[in-house]
């Protein structure tokens, strides 16, 4: 490894890395503003500026390749000189208006300026205004307090996609700004939040809501998709205040999606908070215990085989494990099912629902087929991943299916079945281009898996690539993406009714009407019709499935308990009560254990630990199993239409935000605004 | 003086025409073909020997520059690009380059393309200078009839195409990188250095840079020899040079004579001398906007060549001369330049954003005697933290000429200045303020 | 100049003609394929000819559509050359020099006369409608100062006499004779050459 000397001190590093980065393995700190790691070196600050030898001027760290035997010096005259001049002029325009900031508590450059700053200002001339930008309904503007660092337009263009946000005019007159200052378009454009090393961009819906040190910061997991971005929830009192990203390399590295950060306050909103009723046709309030033997009353009237649960899409592994129990064990009926559609899945080993490449994976690939998904909306996180792959190694992305404007180009290849029978005959162009490929990717959406062509999609794509030897260890090409954060998790834990010859058959009996009770465990995107029913919802939200029940059961929203959460790569994450479930409202769990006990029947588990115990042991059990099983299918002629989809209104949470709500009016009204189009 | 015989623009005041049949005559074109058919390392070496260095600022020794692109063509194709921006206040050399001997610089792309593998050269043109590029453009049409461009240019075996691409006024696209990031379709903001141009350059490809005048001058060295040219001049400072000088002489002219005139001469031969009398010079810019001032006593003796005038701390820059006389308010020229910097820079920098703004509203509150003795020092402070700690030279070229006037006309502003900070009791300057606006209310 | 100020009242639609059209074609072709976004400055120049020496809001999303950028880059450009007006102009656009070369040569007389002549304050059209002017830095021609330029002509060694017969004559709606008011040759000194006396073509 090559050495550079720091500050006297000799140490080794990387090829490529930069004299900061060295300098940082030498344990200095280097102060800066512009540079980012995940993003492009600007190197327009100037606060990085370190001595080389032989350089007569300092020069800027973050921007220079560190050589073999360089000699650089961190902590003499120059140094300090050049950065505290550099302090001056950033401070010379900024507003000295910290106390009304919402960046005070996190500002880059408060902390600095305590180290760096004169301790009065030499400005004596007027300061810089600049007016304020309307970026849209998350992002509040100052642009007074802009200190031209760029990292929001690099963000912007580089991760994100969609190169919305510039700076205009030039010198000191330069301004950053969406283009005739529309609303942003990107559903990671919140992020650039984070980035503003100042309180130039600053979240609208918290604006003034509270100062960073006076939150309780939860650690945890996002549930907005299956992807399960690492978050921070900062929660004051039974409110959360505000979702912020957590790193983790191999998920969302630092970033969120919109709609994960924004949702949060509709956990405030449409809440259910005491058991109800209905009578007359009217929902009315009443108690535990009237409820809960009302629901028994009801059941004892119907044979198992009448009764049916469905498992929504925010649900943890406690809710699903022990609402499973309750069915199997206390209810006898197997009449459970996790999807709320007629969407293929094949559980036989663990391979056939998850994402196998990893989302760190799509780094390392070479060629990405897209069949039937639209990444950017159903896992927008994902598709930051695929985008960093294109912008890193120009990879060729393909769709079958079209998915309409990415953040990438994408060649669209056709939309019929048929492509993919021609793929297995191999007389479609990328057929070959796939065999060739050393870490092909090929991603199944839910829309190429609905309906009768599911089955023939996924068989034929999965024989196809173990044919070709793409289903190994250390590399498997199959994927497929999920929607829904509990989906996964789910199927390990077999929440589904699927028979050896009908993948649907749950589906058949309800819109046969065979099933007289239905009991909906957080599922809102209700697909079927009333009729007869007799419907319990247990639930956090007052929402679609709320609307429709005979009884409601107060449930826990996914930030007011400890959860267990598995990932659409397989990977399982804990979440963490943030805050509390509000008014009556009770964690899932206990409601099952709280039936089982008034039924006078012995349930599996009495506590939580226990309850964590058998859900442990059934998800190894799954893990475990893999053993490469393709069936030979049916061609099935069909069109693969991707499915629209509501992006600001996919559960009952985001639909009760007032934020995301206007996010949706606003991206109805989107213009393209000249994205790079597939070639 | 330099012999009419060995100057190279012999049509600089247009008086025998700009056109193909009469550059022709003047020998233009001539030899083409054989300079070329002895090599690439021939000519790099005759340049390097001829001690020829930029023309357009910087003072860089060209050969050396030429020898930088690679040897052979890779899988990326070479570019020469032709520094026509020009916008250096007091500098215009190259407009007369391009209107009336455009037949040189064509030429020398064609010699300097064939030397550095390059098949195509775009030459930038400031965008105000519309005429000079029609004139160019047809000069470039002309020298295709003549199949002087194109394939085989002038039969020398090397295809090389010339387009003209103008600016859009905009002084910081004169600095090579923040031309090629405007070529390219963006705003001028210079790179980050390294890479440098010659191997990541326009479109990522290995790239040269140089001035107009640097490579019009390049066919009259080939054809006389690089002997001839470093025989005139000074050591490392040979050859001839155009000076524009401009200011407050009684006949201000572009005039080309050898490196190292005496400033004197060159005003009192050329230029008619300083309006007023010699005695009435107060301070002369000798390189264009960025090179700091002198003070008359220097001016007596000084030679106008690099290396002399980095000794007394300026510098030849593109050798635009300003002749500023006794009649002027020193203090208010300067902050006028501090102005055009405050208006040209590009805004990437923090100390360059910032601190030129600072610098021309210090300036000017010190022409209007509104400053206080203690801002001196903090206005020189203010040079001193832009200077070197910016991406570009832009920096430098701000800061230099502030410099200059503090040191050697501190006296003067020190009159002008209290010990009471005045200024607080005044309004403040508006922010974003014209010049004329600042005259009505300082008055 | 310091901002871009954006006109308040903007066309709905901006097509270039097909004789612009062709040059957008050859501007294009000067540049490698995937590299058209070159071609830039020379469209946004195209839009301000055609459209009385400004660029509207729509013209930017033209170009943008055209050349295959995103909408902010093209404004970035429009925003960053001052060459570029948002906002209407004079049918004659006077752009005095008033950097110090020129300053120091008497330009401020021509900006007296401008605000005296044409309009009070800059970036104004003239009562009359045809003309308005501003300051400008430095225009590349020092030696011939003071001096302004009126659309894309120079005129040079300017005093007051000459700059109102100049003025006069644009707001008579008639282009003046551009170059040197003293018809002086080009760059020479004005009372006799000092070098190139004999010089022919040989
Ligand atoms: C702010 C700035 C402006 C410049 N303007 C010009 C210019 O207008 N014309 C020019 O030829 N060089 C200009 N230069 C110098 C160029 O960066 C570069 O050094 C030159 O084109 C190299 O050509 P040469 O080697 O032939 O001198 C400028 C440099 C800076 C830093
Ligand atoms: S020094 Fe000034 S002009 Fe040069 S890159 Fe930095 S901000 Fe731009
Ligand atoms: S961090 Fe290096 S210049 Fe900004």
């Amino acid at each position: 490894m090559p050495k550079i000397i720091i500050n006297n001190k000799e140490i080794e590093f990387e090829e490529g890395m930069t004299v900061l980065q060295a300098c940082e393995l030498a344990g200095e700190e280097i102060p800066r503003f512009c540079y980012h790691e995940r993003l492009s070196i600007a190197g327009n600050c100037r606060m990085c500026l370190v001595e080389m030898e032989k350089s007569p001027k300092p020069i800027a760290s973050c921007a220079m390749p560190a050589t073999e035997g360089m000699k650089i010096k961190t902590n003499t005259s120059l140094v300090d000189k050049a950065r505290k001049g550099v302090m001056e002029f950033l401070l010379a325009n900024h507003p000295l208006d910290c106390p009304v900031c919402d960046q005070g508590g996190e500002c880059d450059l408060q902390d600095q300026s305590l180290f760096y700053g004169l301790d009065s200002s030499r400005y004596t001339e007027s300061k810089r205004q600049v007016d304020e930008k309307y970026m849209g309904p998350l992002i509040k503007t100052q642009m007074t307090r802009c200190i031209h660092c760029t990292r929001c337009i690099r963000f912007a263009t580089e991760v994100a996609g969609i190169p919305e946000l510039g700076a205009t005019g030039r010198g000191e007159d330069m301004e950053i700004t969406t283009y005739l200052e529309k609303s942003m378009e990107s559903e990671l454009s919140a992020n650039v939040i984070d980035l503003c090393p100042v309180g130039a961009l600053t979240s609208k819906p918290y604006a003034f809501e509270a100062r960073p040190w006076e939150l309780k910061k939860t650690e945890t997991i996002d549930v907005m998709d299956a992807v399960g971005s690492n978050i921070r929830v900062d929660s004051y009192g039974w409110e959360v205040k505000r979702v912020l990203p957590r790193i983790n390399e191999d998920i969302n590295e630092e970033w969120i999606s919109d709609k994960t950060r924004y949702s949060c306050d509709g956990l405030l909103k449409q809440r259910l908070d005491t058991p109800l009723i209905r009578e007359n046709g009217k929902l009315q309030k009443t108690s535990w215990d009237i409820a809960l033997k009302l629901l028994i009353k009801k059941i004892n009237l119907f044979k198992p085989d009448q009764i049916a649960g469905m498992v929504g899409d925010l649900a943890d592994l406690e809710m699903i494990y022990s609402f499973k129990s309750f069915f199997n064990n206390i209810l006898r009926s197997e009449n459970l099912e996790c999807r709320n559609d007629r969407i293929y899945i094949n559980p036989k080993e663990r391979m056939n629902y998850i994402f196998n490449s990893k989302i760190n994976g799509i780094e390392e690939s070479d060629l990405i087929l897209l069949v039937g998904t639209n990444p950017r909306l159903e896992a927008t996180i994902l598709n930051a991943r695929i985008r960093k792959a294109y912008v890193k190694n120009q990879i060729k992305i393909y769709s079958i299916g079209d998915p309409g404007d990415l953040t990438y180009p994408c060649e669209y290849l056709g939309s019929s079945t048929s492509i993919i029978k021609e793929i297995l005959s191999g007389s479609n162009k990328i057929s070959e281009k796939i065999k060739k490929s050393k870490k092909p990717i090929i991603i199944l959406g839910e829309s190429s898996l609905y309906g009768e062509k599911g089955k023939y999609i996924f068989e034929s794509l999965k024989s196809f690539l173990e044919e070709n030897n793409f289903l190994k260890e250390d590399w498997n090409a199959l994927n497929v993406l999920s929607q829904q954060a509990s989906r996964v998790g789910a199927i390990d834990l077999e929440a589904y009714s699927i028979s050896e010859e009908n993948n649907f058959k749950f589906f058949d009996k309800l819109h046969n009407n065979e099933f007289k009770f239905i009991y909906l465990l957080g599922q809102d995107n209700i697909n079927f019709e009333k009729n007869d029913k007799f419907i319990v919802y247990q639930g956090s939200h007052g929402d679609k499935g709320a609307e429709i029940a005979d009884i409601i059961l107060p449930g826990a929203a996914y930030t007011e308990k400890d959860g267990l959460f598995i990932n659409l790569e397989g990977k399982l994450q804990r979440a963490y009560k943030a805050s509390y479930p509000p008014g009556d409202a009770r964690e899932d769990w206990v409601i099952f254990k709280d039936l089982s006990n008034i039924m006078n029947k012995k349930s599996e588990y009495n506590n939580i630990q226990k309850l964590k115990e058998l859900i442990k042991k059934s998800v190894n059990l799954k893990i475990n199993k893999n053993n490469i099983k393709t069936n030979k299918v049916d061609f099935v002629e069909e069109n693969i239409l991707i499915k629209p989809m509501d992006y600001y209104y996919t559960n009952p949470i985001s639909r009760a935000s007032k934020v995301m709500s206007e996010c949706r009016q606003i991206s109805k009204k989107f213009l393209f605004t000249g994205v790079e189009k597939a070639s | 003086m330099l012999k009419d015989e060995d100057r190279i623009f012999k049509n600089l005041y247009n008086d025998l025409g700009w056109e193909i049949e009469s550059a022709l005559k003047r020998g233009d074109w001539n030899q083409t073909k054989d300079i070329i058919s002895k090599g690439k390392d021939f000519i790099i070496k005759e340049i390097k020997d001829s001690e020829l260095r930029g023309r357009g600022g910087a003072g860089f020794p060209t050969g050396l520059k030429l020898s930088f692109a690679p040897k052979e063509i890779g899988s990326r194709p070479h570019y020469l690009v032709i520094n026509a921006d020009e916008s250096e206040p007091g500098t215009c050399k190259d407009r007369d380059i391009m209107r009336f001997e455009p037949q040189k610089l064509i030429e020398g792309c064609l010699i300097t393309g064939y030397a550095i593998s390059a098949h195509v050269c775009y030459i930038y043109i400031r965008g105000e200078y519309f005429r000079e590029g029609q004139i160019l453009q047809q000069a470039i049409d002309q020298a295709y009839e003549k199949n002087f461009l194109g394939k085989n240019a002038c039969g020398s075996g090397w295809d090389l195409d010339i387009y003209i691409h103008y600016g859009a006024g905009a002084y910081i696209c004169g600095e090579e990188t923040a031309l090629l990031e405007s070529l390219e379709g963006n705003k001028g903001l210079p790179r980050l250095k390294p890479p440098f141009p010659a191997l990541v350059g326009l479109y990522g490809c290995p790239t040269i840079v140089n001035n107009v005048e640097t490579i019009a001058v390049l066919p009259t060295i080939l054809k006389r020899g690089a002997k001839w040219f470093s025989s005139l001049g000074k050591p490392k400072n040979t050859g001839t040079k155009i000076f524009c000088i401009s200011g407050n002489v009684n006949n201000p002219c572009n005039v080309e004579e050898e490196m190292g005139i005496p400033l004197k001469d060159l005003i009192d031969k050329h230029a008619g001398g300083v309006v007023g009398g010699w005695n009435n010079l107060q301070a002369v810019i000798p390189g264009g906007s960025s090179m700091p001032l002198l003070p008359k006593n220097i001016c007596e003796t000084i030679t106008m060549d690099f290396d002399s005038l980095i000794k007394v701390k300026s510098g030849l820059g593109t050798a635009g001369v300003v002749v500023i006389n006794k009649d002027q308010d020193i203090i208010k020229c300067m902050a006028r330049i501090a102005k055009f910097y405050k208006h040209e820079s590009c805004g990437q920098c923090t100390p360059c954003r910032e601190g030129c703004g600072w610098m021309w509203r210090m300036l000017e509150r010190m022409a209007n005697g509104d400053s206080t003795y203690k801002e001196i020092d903090l206005l020189l402070d203010v040079t001193k933290q832009i200077e070197g700690h910016t991406i570009c030279a832009f920096g430098e070229g701000s800061a230099w000429p502030v410099q200059g006037l503090i040191r050697h006309f501190r006296k003067e502003i020190e009159k002008r200045s209290h010990e009471e900070p005045i200024i607080k009791k005044k309004t403040n300057i508006p922010y974003l303020v014209d010049q004329h606006l600042l005259e009505e209310e300082g008055a | 100049m310091s901002v871009k100020k954006i006109s308040k009242t903007q066309p709905e639609l901006f097509e270039f003609t097909q004789d612009n059209l062709k040059k957008v074609r050859k501007e294009i072709d000067k540049y490698p394929k995937d590299r058209k976004a070159s071609a830039v400055i020379a469209l946004l120049y195209l839009v301000q000819n055609q459209n009385d020496n400004w660029i509207p809001l729509v013209a930017i999303k033209y170009v943008a559509n055209l050349l295959n950028m995103p909408y902010i880059k093209v404004f970035e450009v429009a925003t960053f050359y001052s060459m570029f007006n948002l906002t209407p102009v004079g049918k004659y656009f006077v752009q005095v020099c008033t950097t110090t070369p020129c300053m120091i040569r008497g330009a401020n007389k021509l900006t007296t006369i401008c605000k005296n002549l044409i309009s009070k304050n800059q970036n104004e059209l003239s009562e009359n409608k045809l003309c308005s002017w501003m300051e400008v830095e430095c225009l590349g021609a020092c030696v011939n100062a003071p001096m302004m330029q009126i659309n894309q002509d120079y005129f040079e060694d300017l005093d007051e006499n000459k700059t109102k017969e100049i003025f006069e004559t644009i707001l008579n709606d008639q282009f003046p004779k551009p170059g040197s008011a003293k018809n002086r040759k080009n760059n020479a000194p004005e009372n006799g050459k000092t070098t190139l006396l004999e010089v022919k073509n040989a």
